[in-house]
């Protein structure tokens, strides 16, 4: 009714949204311009999180840069050491040996239940059902005390190497992670129960926000986004990097690219990244978790206190203008993070730092269909999509 | 992926590319990420087009735009008649599950390079980015503004010359002129 | 009660009443208990950092056992700014304005060393700290701090309130 009396009079109104509103996590901004209740034209801002990441990849050692990789998304920052790492080492043209290749599988899979739970519980926040937070919350924290045990940070864990991790597994690892995917399938019904089949939740959910598969692509929409439109498209199917062509999974697709859609794509993937973490327990194999290659691997700390050649393997990598040398060239590796592609674009001149890092962000490139998703809608819609987007500022502005 | 193939014949995008744009090709390689080709600046957007609407190829998915401030890699400079800069396309093709980087090079003196967005609609935020960062002109984008750093600012901070603790606006920026 | 202003309590030996009922105090002292037991927290979270804030926030550590659970978006209605994340040149006038809008007194906590000091990313966008620009209390170390570090940055604000202490943006004439 007031919409209506608004297109009459025909005065819009113009209405800043961000960047510090609950909705936006921090540091989004869009700028709507509104017809009464409903969205002519939204223009998003960005920026406000500008940290430099790419100019600095160009100041510090390839493994230096794997601290910075932690702050992009900081929602499953296991992610994106990985990529990275991956990134330098398919430069390098090494591989890394079996048991890395599955820790690293598990450390991602259960990263991706972390960022999905964080998305569920912030998502439903946003649109009032604050209990879900802290269920999603509660589950989390036993997520964080695995990956505090494992890495020793619970959130900026710098847990890879270029040419393996930081260490192996702790000795209770396998008891941990097993009786948490048991209890996780439980949460994660409890929340269905909630969510769903929710009236609410499906009003403003179902038919909000989509998006037509053409348009997903011509955007250059990634992840759960781009399977919500009804693409099976998964990195880690379409070009199995580690192990992942030895994991059996499925990738759950939506039909109508909505952010209900998109709600249950993220809710079908930890499903399946359970399923993942199962079968790399289970087969995990035994043997080094570091290539064995003195330029790349750190020795052990007993050869590099006790014998002349550790120290000077270690003195090597550690110093400045010496460390990791990839050849001079360029790569470019993509990984399926929690959010989509997530992509490293290197270029080295030969020396121990990198000439040039891009990062290819998913969220930055999810968060640009923004408009295409809101525009036509209702201005209360605008929290539930941008919810249900799972834009991480950290990652979108670098 | 490519692999196999490399071994027995080139991958099918550089064999239709080197039948259709022979002139405009200036370098190709296969890589372990897919297939890498150079192309002068004037037949970019037509070959991009190519990649994009042949139906063989399918390059329908553009990955990323970028470019690389080629100031200090003597390597490259020589190769392509000192252009310092080099507008880098990443494109995907879902149908052949394969990559394709095209480079661009683009001298100093003339920063422009027509704008993909007329193809890709995701090009129009990573072309501005490319152009907040390194200065890259975009002919013909819709919207060619600053993205990341403040409008006000000064510099593309990406530069091989710029500074990587900036030059002073961490301590004089403006607090007003941005409209918060 | 339980709760002790630091009055004389025993104004009257001779009277019973007196003894359970009334308490004598400042109304300094008052007020500034009031003030400590129910902080209004603005979360400027911009990045990692708020994610530790939620979590501290969250069920397992549950920052409303410390009076401080009614956060609020707005700055109007807040006291305490929590500055948790990296602070570019770009979000600097934002954080500015929403400080210059709480009323006062009002404290601030720098959350992490990006919003203290830059922490690991000296480059050409980020502020070296934001004390640079606005007054700030209590700083927390960490990348990014322990919920625990936040409950313990709180009840430091707590107990500067409690022992009367200016904040630090507010000018005393002296």
């Amino acid at each position: 009714m007031h919409a209506e009396l608004e297109r009459a009079t025909g005065e819009k109104m113009v209405l800043n949204f961000g960047p510090q509103h609950p909705a936006t996590h921090g540091t989004l901004r869009i700028v709507l311009e509104l017809d009464g209740e409903s969205i002519l034209k939204a223009t998003p801002h960005l920026g406000y999180l500008h940290t430099g990441f790419e100019k600095l990849g160009e100041h510090l050692d390839y493994n230096q840069f794997i601290v910075v990789t932690d702050r992009m998304n900081y929602l499953s920052p296991l992610s994106n050491n990985f990529g990275y790492v991956l990134a330098v080492e398919q430069l390098l043209g090494i591989e890394v040996p079996k048991r890395c290749q599955y820790i690293r599988i598990l450390m991602a899979e259960l990263s991706r239940l972390a960022d999905h739970l964080l998305w569920l519980g912030t998502a439903a926040l946003d649109l009032g059902a604050f209990s879900v937070f802290l269920y999603s919350f509660r589950e989390r924290e036993k997520l964080y005390s695995i990956f505090e045990k494992t890495t020793g940070a619970r959130l900026t864990t710098s847990y890879t190497r270029v040419g393996g991790v930081l260490r192996d597994l702790y000795a209770g690892f396998d008891e941990d992670v097993r009786q948490f995917i048991t209890n996780f399938p439980k949460a994660l019904r409890e929340t269905h129960t909630l969510l769903t089949r929710n009236r609410i939740w499906m009003d403003r959910t179902k038919g909000v926000g989509p998006i037509a598969s053409e348009d997903a692509i011509n955007y250059g929409l990634t992840g759960p986004c781009l399977r919500a439109t009804g693409i099976t498209h998964d990195i880690r199917k379409a070009e199995p990097y580690s192990s992942y062509d030895e994991m059996t999974f499925e990738v759950p697709v939506g039909s109508n690219g909505d952010a209900y859609d998109r709600y249950l794509v993220r809710m079908e993937e930890m499903v399946q990244s359970c399923h993942i973490v199962q079968q790399a327990l289970d087969n995990l194999p035994d043997g080094p978790v570091n290539v064995e290659d003195n330029k790349i691997s750190l020795p052990k700390k007993s050869d590099a206190y006790g014998h002349i050649e550790g120290l000077i393997h270690h003195f090597k990598i550690i110093m400045d203008g010496h460390g990791v040398q990839p050849p001079v060239g360029e790569h470019y590796c993509a990984t399926e993070s929690p959010n989509g592609e997530l992509g490293f674009y290197i270029v080295s001149d030969g020396s121990g730092t990198g000439y040039r890092i891009r990062i290819r962000p998913p969220s930055f490139l999810n968060f640009q269909a923004l408009p295409h998703m809101l525009e036509g809608g209702m201005v209360s819609d605008t929290v539930a999509v941008l919810g249900s987007l799972n834009v991480i500022a950290g990652e979108l502005d670098r | 992926m490519n692999e196999e193939q490399s071994v027995a014949e080139s991958p099918l995008v550089l064999q239709k590319l080197q039948e259709n744009y022979a002139d405009a090709l200036l370098a190709h390689e296969e890589t372990r990420d897919g297939v890498a080709v150079v192309v002068g600046k004037d037949d970019a957007y037509a070959l991009l087009e190519y990649l994009k609407t042949e139906a063989e190829l399918g390059y329908t998915y553009l990955v990323d735009v970028t470019a690389v401030d080629n100031s200090q890699l003597e390597s490259e400079l020589v190769k392509y008649d000192y252009a310092r800069f080099m507008v880098v396309y990443h494109l995907y093709s879902y149908q052949g599950c394969c990559r394709l980087r095209v480079k661009v090079p683009v001298h100093e003196r003339d920063l422009r390079v027509r704008s993909v967005t007329s193809l890709w609609r995701g090009a129009n935020w990573l072309e501005r980015e490319t152009y907040d960062m390194f200065g890259i002109a975009f002919e013909g984008h819709p919207d060619l503004r600053r993205i990341l750093m403040p409008d006000d600012f000064d510099g593309h901070p990406l530069r091989k010359d710029y500074p990587l603790r900036g030059r002073g606006e961490r301590e004089s920026f403006n607090f007003e002129t941005q409209n918060v | 009660m339980g709760l002790d202003f630091g009055g004389a309590r025993n104004l009257s030996a001779d009277s019973g009443f007196m003894d359970d009922n009334i308490i004598t105090t400042t109304i300094d002292k008052v007020v500034n208990w009031g003030r400590k037991n129910s902080l209004w927290p603005m979360p400027f979270g911009t990045a990692c950092c708020a994610i530790e804030m939620m979590a501290t926030l969250a069920s397992k550590f549950d920052l409303s056992r410390f009076g401080s659970e009614a956060i609020r978006f707005s700055p109007r209605q807040s006291d305490l700014l929590i500055v948790s994340g990296r602070i570019s040149i770009k979000m600097m006038p934002v954080l500015k304005r929403i400080y210059d809008q709480m009323p006062d007194p009002k404290w601030v906590i720098s959350m992490g060393a990006c919003a203290s000091c830059g922490g690991v990313f000296d480059t050409y966008t980020l502020i070296q700290g934001v004390d640079q620009f606005i007054p700030v209390d209590v700083y927390i170390p960490g990348c990014p701090p322990r919920p625990e570090d936040l409950i313990d940055a709180v009840m430091q604000v707590q107990q500067k309130i409690a022992g009367g202490e200016v904040p630090k943006g507010i000018e005393v004439a002296v």
